[in-house]
């Protein structure tokens, strides 16, 4: 059933991108004739929104909770038909400060599994929000699940510390099961010298820089109508980045096992590029009560 | 009062009627502010109105003893059939503990599982080190064959991944690399006790017969019994095959496991299906279920992955049971023998003296969904009437089956089928609309207290009387097993309702 699909997942800080790449990314695959179907992993069940050009989809544990169990629900509520024909479905989770996200993800995915989702596709996206901090949001990597792991960075301190976090995760997975790591996806955020940073991190980390997408307000301007880049604006440069980036998905073969780094190195290689200062300048800037010049904001 | 002579010792049924006792009871109730006897009779009455039924009915959140059990339980009755299989429960202990009595309870006999011990830690960081600690102590300390691993609830919820977590306790070696660990995700959440065997049936016969596919068939038919709990069932299904010398594999065997001999010596893993027929059943010409409901996924797994064709026959009552044997003939080509061609005469003979006291018989009856379709197969034959059929873990599938059933019938005319509903429910159908029997589990027992509806024990489980499980329900035999509680009780409910000299005795007939 599920052995042609090629299962991918995208990974990444909070807020970095995830879902604006990974939509426009399968909407390019789309555009190449792919059959896709997306499964949101994010509470915030915006990971299908700008295919289906809506607010935000119902999603599975939404209506579980108004009906009262998973298995009352039919697989045609929950997922809908979007951009050049890609199935999406989202499994939402609980009220922010109640119940248990990573509980939810197992159930949305488990009712589509037994619900024959799974049927006729070329592909199939996760988009998980953030680290993998539990069992719940490392079940898109599980065994049978996503074989490709996409990490969205940027070359910002916080998104490389959450990039190393989920090749650990990934590496837990990889020896037990058959996830791989297919590349980092810089998302521009023009901070100096990112592009040989994060190829550098790619290095580190024993895969490779798959995509630089260099950060352009068209998106912004797609995304406040709800629609990719690719639909939006086709012809534009941008769109023509994401198509790069889809083929670049298709053809990939580089799979690897990570080799996450330490705290200490990752530190390093910070200070190396940089955007951290070295121990040394650390403790002087702390001494002599360094703050930024006024009209920094 | 101390029982200090030990040739009078007092018997639970009498010790709390002694004086001191009661004071104390009295005591208890007037500290804790109880009711007076006037208010607990007039809400009893009430309880037994239509009005307080509908309120009943109309219940949203609250399951009143429920007419079911939860996955694991199924999973590990699964387990013991396989031979030297230990079945192990990731989570926490006390659930364990609570699937073993419930077995012993019924089967009197010992049941081992055992437990990855979970507690707040594990479920903090996970339970991937109580499971590789708790496979290495299961293996060296109790040498099984193959160890069947199933989850509580709270190894579900945090999301463990079984299946990552054996291969990473294989890894550092907690059992060799080639022993068999097959397992099933079982969260009682969701289904019960009849998903849980579904779940670890297919877990196990996927890790068997993992490469065992070859070129012809070994000529086998696989018997797959479900959540059986009669072991009568087990022994009459192997007579049938023997005597008609069918070659078949009992997937899986528990009947030596669950009625063992006394010898004297404590065997930990008595019986079971081989491992090696097991793995070949993948080689098999067909299998054969005698419960739908309880193997949904395997069945699905064995036509998709096996190729193999699978049916589902429910051997009860005479129909049931010719459908069985034309069902194996016709894949066997093997003719049925004159000696079941005279147990099914005799079967009928058996009905028909019996028939005149059960014709028209209005039943209440509750369980597992095979077994009430069973069991209205049976019913119908006999000309009883099912009118309250309640059962707990109810699918719509089950329900369209049952309700064909009983549209087949003139007999299944009036029957309501209430899926989903529990034991309570039941209680206010047999005050508003009583019946003459009741048929299901021990629980019924409280039903016939307060209703004063006879009560068959049929189904699981059965607590409080003994040797029911030894008997077959399945095959003519088993036909005239369920002939003989069914009638026998209505027959000494109707001496009871006729004993009084001189008033009613007038039937109390010595003839019946």
């Amino acid at each position: 059933m599920t052995d042609n699909i090629r299962q991918i997942a995208f990974y990444g800080k909070g807020g970095i991108g995830k879902s604006t790449t990974s939509q426009n990314t399968i909407a390019g695959l789309a555009e190449l004739g792919e059959r896709i179907m997306i499964v949101g992993c994010d509470p915030k069940a915006d990971s299908t929104r700008l295919m289906l050009h809506s607010k935000a989809q119902t999603t599975i544990l939404h209506l579980a909770a108004e009906r009262g169990a998973v298995e009352d629900l039919e697989l045609e509520e929950v997922l809908l038909t979007g951009y050049k024909d890609v199935k999406c479905v989202e499994s939402g989770g609980p009220e922010p400060g109640v119940g248990c996200a990573g509980r939810g993800i197992i159930t949305a995915i488990n009712f589509l599994e037994e619900n024959g989702a799974y049927e006729d596709l070329d592909f199939v996206s996760y988009d998980v929000l953030g680290d993998v901090v539990c069992g719940g949001f490392a079940m898109p990597i599980r065994e049978g699940k996503a074989q490709e792991i996409y990490i969205v960075t940027s070359g910002e301190m916080m998104a490389m510390y959450a990039a190393n976090n989920i090749a650990r995760g990934i590496l837990k997975y990889a020896h037990s099961g058959g996830v791989r790591l297919g590349g980092l996806i810089c998302n521009s955020r023009k901070v100096d010298r990112e592009l040989e940073l994060i190829e550098t991190l790619a290095k580190r980390l024993n895969t490779q820089m798959i995509h630089f997408v260099p950060r352009d307000n068209i998106v912004q301007h797609a995304e406040l109508r709800r629609m990719t880049v690719i639909e939006y604006a086709p012809d534009s440069a941008q769109a023509e980045e994401y198509r790069t980036l889809a083929r670049k998905i298709k053809e990939n073969t580089k799979l690897t096992i990570p080799t996450p780094i330490t705290m200490d190195e990752l530190e390093e290689l910070l200070v190396e590029f940089g955007i951290l200062a070295g121990e040394e300048d650390y403790q002087k800037a702390i001494q002599e009560g360094v703050k930024a010049p006024v009209g920094v904001a | 009062m101390a029982q200090n002579d030990i040739n009078k010792i007092k018997d639970h049924a009498e010790l709390f009627h002694q004086d001191e006792y009661q004071e104390l009871f009295a005591a208890k109730k007037a500290f804790e502010g109880g009711h007076s006897p006037e208010e607990i009779d007039r809400i009893a009455e009430w309880t037994k109105t239509w009005d307080y039924r509908e309120k009943n009915f109309a219940r949203e959140a609250l399951t009143v003893n429920p007419a079911k059990a939860c996955q694991p339980l199924g999973a590990i009755l699964a387990a013991v059939g396989f031979e030297s299989t230990l079945p192990f429960v990731h989570g926490s202990q006390g659930c364990v503990a609570y699937f073993r009595s419930h077995f012993t309870r019924h089967f009197k006999e010992p049941f081992s599982a055992v437990s990855s011990s979970m507690t707040e830690d594990a479920a903090v960081f996970g339970g991937q080190n109580n499971l590789i600690d708790g496979l290495a102590n299961s293996y060296s300390l109790y040498n099984p064959k193959m160890i069947a691993v199933c989850t509580t609830c709270m190894a579900e919820v945090i999301g463990d991944d079984l299946q990552a977590f054996i291969n990473n306790a294989k890894a550092v070696g907690s059992v060799p690399q080639e022993f068999p660990v097959p397992y099933a995700h079982t969260p009682s959440f969701v289904g019960s006790h009849i998903t849980g065997y579904d779940n670890m049936m297919k877990g196990i016969l996927s890790n068997l017969t993992n490469g065992k596919k070859a070129e012809t068939t070994n000529g086998k038919i696989n018997f797959i019994p479900g959540f059986e709990t009669y072991i009568g069932n087990l022994r009459e299904v192997k007579r049938i095959a023997n005597l008609m010398g069918v070659d078949y594999t009992l997937l899986a065997d528990n009947s030596e496991y669950l009625d063992s001999p006394n010898t004297g010596e404590y065997n930990m893993y008595p019986g079971g299906t081989p491992l090696e027929a097991a793995a070949d059943s993948i080689n098999a010409e067909s299998t054969i279920a005698f419960q739908a409901y309880s193997t949904l996924k395997t069945r699905e797994y064995i036509e998709k992955d096996w190729k193999q064709t699978t049916s589902v026959v429910r051997p009860v009552g005479i129909r049931g049971t010719d459908e069985f044997l034309i069902k194996l003939s016709a894949l066997t080509g093997k003719p049925i023998p004159q000696e079941l061609e005279d147990e099914r005469g005799r079967a009928v003979d058996a009905l028909t003296d019996s028939q005149a006291w059960l014709h028209g018989k209005r039943i209440a009856m509750y369980g597992d969904p095979d077994l009430v379709i069973g069991l209205t197969q049976f019913l119908l034959e006999i000309g009883a009437e099912p009118v309250h059929i309640v059962v707990s873990n109810s699918n719509e599938v089950f329900e369209s089956e049952l309700r064909t059933l009983l549209d087949s019938s003139p007999f299944g005319q009036g029957a309501t089928i209430h899926g989903g509903r529990d034991l309570w429910h039941l209680r206010s159908l047999l005050f508003t609309e009583p019946v003459d029997l009741l048929i299901g589990n021990s629980y019924g027992k409280y039903l016939w207290r307060d209703t004063q509806t006879p009560l068959v024990r049929i189904g699981y489980p059965i607590f409080d009387r003994h040797h029911l499980h030894r008997y077959a329900t399945y095959g003519y035999q088993g036909t005239i097993n369920l002939l003989n509680w069914i009638v026998n009780t209505l027959l000494d409910e109707l001496d009871r309702n006729t004993i009084i000299p001189a008033k009613t005795d007038i039937s109390y007939d010595l003839i019946r």
